[in-house]
């Protein structure tokens, strides 16, 4: 790891500064979003949010390269489209009924159509890849500014509504009941979320970021019983994850969006597969995840 | 309705999608008093009780609560869902769900992210009346169901209400969880209206006053004239006569 460390302090590359910092700002946010995700089951819906952000990106970057509006950068465009996506997988969740996947799909679909046929507008040196997988290459200074925006906005709003959140994620019609807008927060919280898949998405991309949303916080919960220890947990995963990404992607020279995600994925697999080999060995204690009365 | 009228229902009609469910539904259920909704699947008890909540609204008729409408009673009445409903993957303490029952109170959590003292004083008293104080740090998912069941009464009872509604309290419970769920609701009821929704014919009889009985239409007896005939109008068919060591009563579906 040793010139991971060296390419960290050279002036001539400060993408790996870059991407580093925002990987570690970006995992506080992804430890306490990717929780309630995780915890109310919404995967689906963050997928669905993550991949309609290309459009974003795509109509982001037509506009500045075709049509010459400069203010018009990248995550900009990925930050409107993934609060358009949010909003609407949201109605749809709460008022499509039966019909909520067949919605959820065509948004998750639309979103990359609409991006791919923006960059077959673009002029050439423009990669719909290095969005899709990650690239941190693309990682700049104005970038991690905006991350450290948008962290804060999002760590800070579920900090702050975290009684409302927990009623709304557990349940949803107790909270009402108690005049809760339950709606409302359920709304607010897939905004949330799809700002907070906004932070990642230069470094592992549009593709991958579900997982690094949903694998820490999935194996936080194999340890944590209450959703703040679980928080924390998850964000020291994610961390983890995206820190020894970094080095081991510089180091072999991999695509580094797939090695913090395979590094996620095996710590997953590890965790559960030590639960339940725990309770192979020793009956009567049963793995967390088993979901099995202990208390006669 | 009489001034003395926790709940008032008149005429009322709903239906879902064309299909009726309820039909020319009128009853009165006064403060103080025990009552239970009895019924077969699909007869109309838990329609009647989201009607009650405010979260469905009749086609037709008029319903009061504590003579408000429902929706504007939500504050002033505890509900407690059936314990199955809930995901119990869900990373959520014991003291954590209690509180949830004080959203809402007034000068109670005024932070949103923050709950006060008083409402921590109010969740230990509640947990306290169930007997579960022991367990308020422990996880909701590891309980039994008798005791989760118990959590959610003690969430329900955290606001200090004036009338309980409760959705099947004996379902998925065996039979000593039932036994001090039905000594703590004897208990409640020397101070509470409650009305509950249940199948459990066994478990109601010995619990309460009034049985309002739901199938489509609505018929209310006294408990004491519940009878075979009774329940063989009521859900159609014969029933099993489960003889308890301490009483006889009538086995509703699935009552052991």
């Amino acid at each position: 790891m040793s010139s991971f460390f060296d390419a960290l302090v050279q002036p001539d590359i400060p993408f790996m500064r870059y991407a580093l910092l925002v990987g570690v700002l970006g995992s506080v946010a992804f430890g306490v979003v990717g929780t309630y995700v995780v915890s109310r089951r919404i995967s689906y819906l963050a997928g669905a949010i993550s991949h309609s952000i290309l459009g974003g990106v795509g109509a982001a970057l037509y506009l500045r390269e075709v049509h010459g509006l400069a203010w018009c950068h990248p995550m900009l465009g990925a930050v409107v489209a993934a609060l358009a996506a949010a909003v609407l997988v949201g109605l749809a969740s709460l008022w499509a009924g039966q019909r909520e996947d067949s919605v959820i799909g065509a948004i998750w679909v639309v979103g990359m159509a609409v991006g791919l046929l923006f960059f077959a507008k673009l002029p050439s040196g423009f990669d719909p890849m290095s969005y899709l997988f990650g690239y941190v290459v693309l990682v700049t200074r104005q970038d991690l500014w905006i991350v450290v925006g948008l962290d804060a906005l999002v760590v800070g709003l579920a900090v702050l509504l975290h009684n409302r959140f927990l009623a709304v994620c557990f349940d949803e019609e107790f909270a009402r009941l108690r005049g809760i807008a339950s709606r409302g927060y359920y709304l607010l919280l897939l905004c949330l979320t799809a700002l907070t898949i906004v932070l990642l998405v230069r470094v592992v991309g549009i593709v991958l970021v579900i997982a690094l949303l949903t694998l820490p916080a999935a194996t936080a919960g194999q340890f944590a019983r209450r959703l703040g220890p679980m928080m924390l947990l998850a964000g020291l995963f994610c961390m983890t994850a995206v820190v020894l990404g970094l080095g081991i992607s510089y180091e072999h020279s991999l695509p580094t969006g797939p090695t913090i995600v395979l590094l996620a994925g095996a710590v997953y697999l590890a965790v559960v597969a030590g639960g339940r080999l725990r309770s192979a060995v020793r009956p009567g204690v049963m793995s967390k995840n088993n979901g099995t009365e202990i208390v006669p | 309705m009489t001034s003395s009228s926790a709940i008032s229902v008149r005429d009322v009609n709903f239906s879902y999608g064309g299909v009726p469910v309820l039909e020319g539904v009128s009853f009165d259920v006064a403060v103080g008093e025990i009552v239970s909704v009895v019924g077969p699947n699909g007869g109309g008890k838990t329609t009647l009780l989201k009607l009650l909540l405010g979260l469905l609204r009749p086609a037709s008729g008029r319903i009061r609560v504590l003579g408000q409408s429902p929706e504007q009673a939500r504050l002033r009445v505890g509900y407690m869902p059936q314990h199955s409903l809930h995901d119990l993957q869900f990373p959520v303490s014991v003291m954590d769900v209690v509180l949830m029952g004080r959203l809402g109170c007034r000068g109670a959590g005024r932070l949103p992210s923050w709950y006060s003292a008083e409402d921590r004083r109010a969740a230990r008293a509640a947990l306290e009346q169930v007997e579960m104080v022991s367990f308020a740090r422990r996880s909701f998912a590891e309980l039994s169901g008798g005791q989760r069941q118990r959590v959610l009464l003690a969430r329900a009872l955290c606001s200090q209400p004036e009338l309980l509604l409760l959705d099947e309290p004996t379902a998925n419970v065996d039979t000593v969880a039932e036994t001090r769920l039905a000594d703590v609701l004897r208990q409640l009821g020397r101070s509470k209206t409650i009305l509950m929704v249940s199948h459990d014919l066994g478990f109601v009889t010995n619990l309460v006053e009034k049985v309002i009985c739901v199938n489509r239409q609505v018929v209310v007896h006294p408990t004491s004239e519940i009878s075979g005939e009774s329940i063989h109008d009521l859900y159609g068919h014969e029933m099993r006569m489960v003889r308890h060591d301490q009483h006889l009563c009538t086995g509703g579906d699935g009552h052991e």
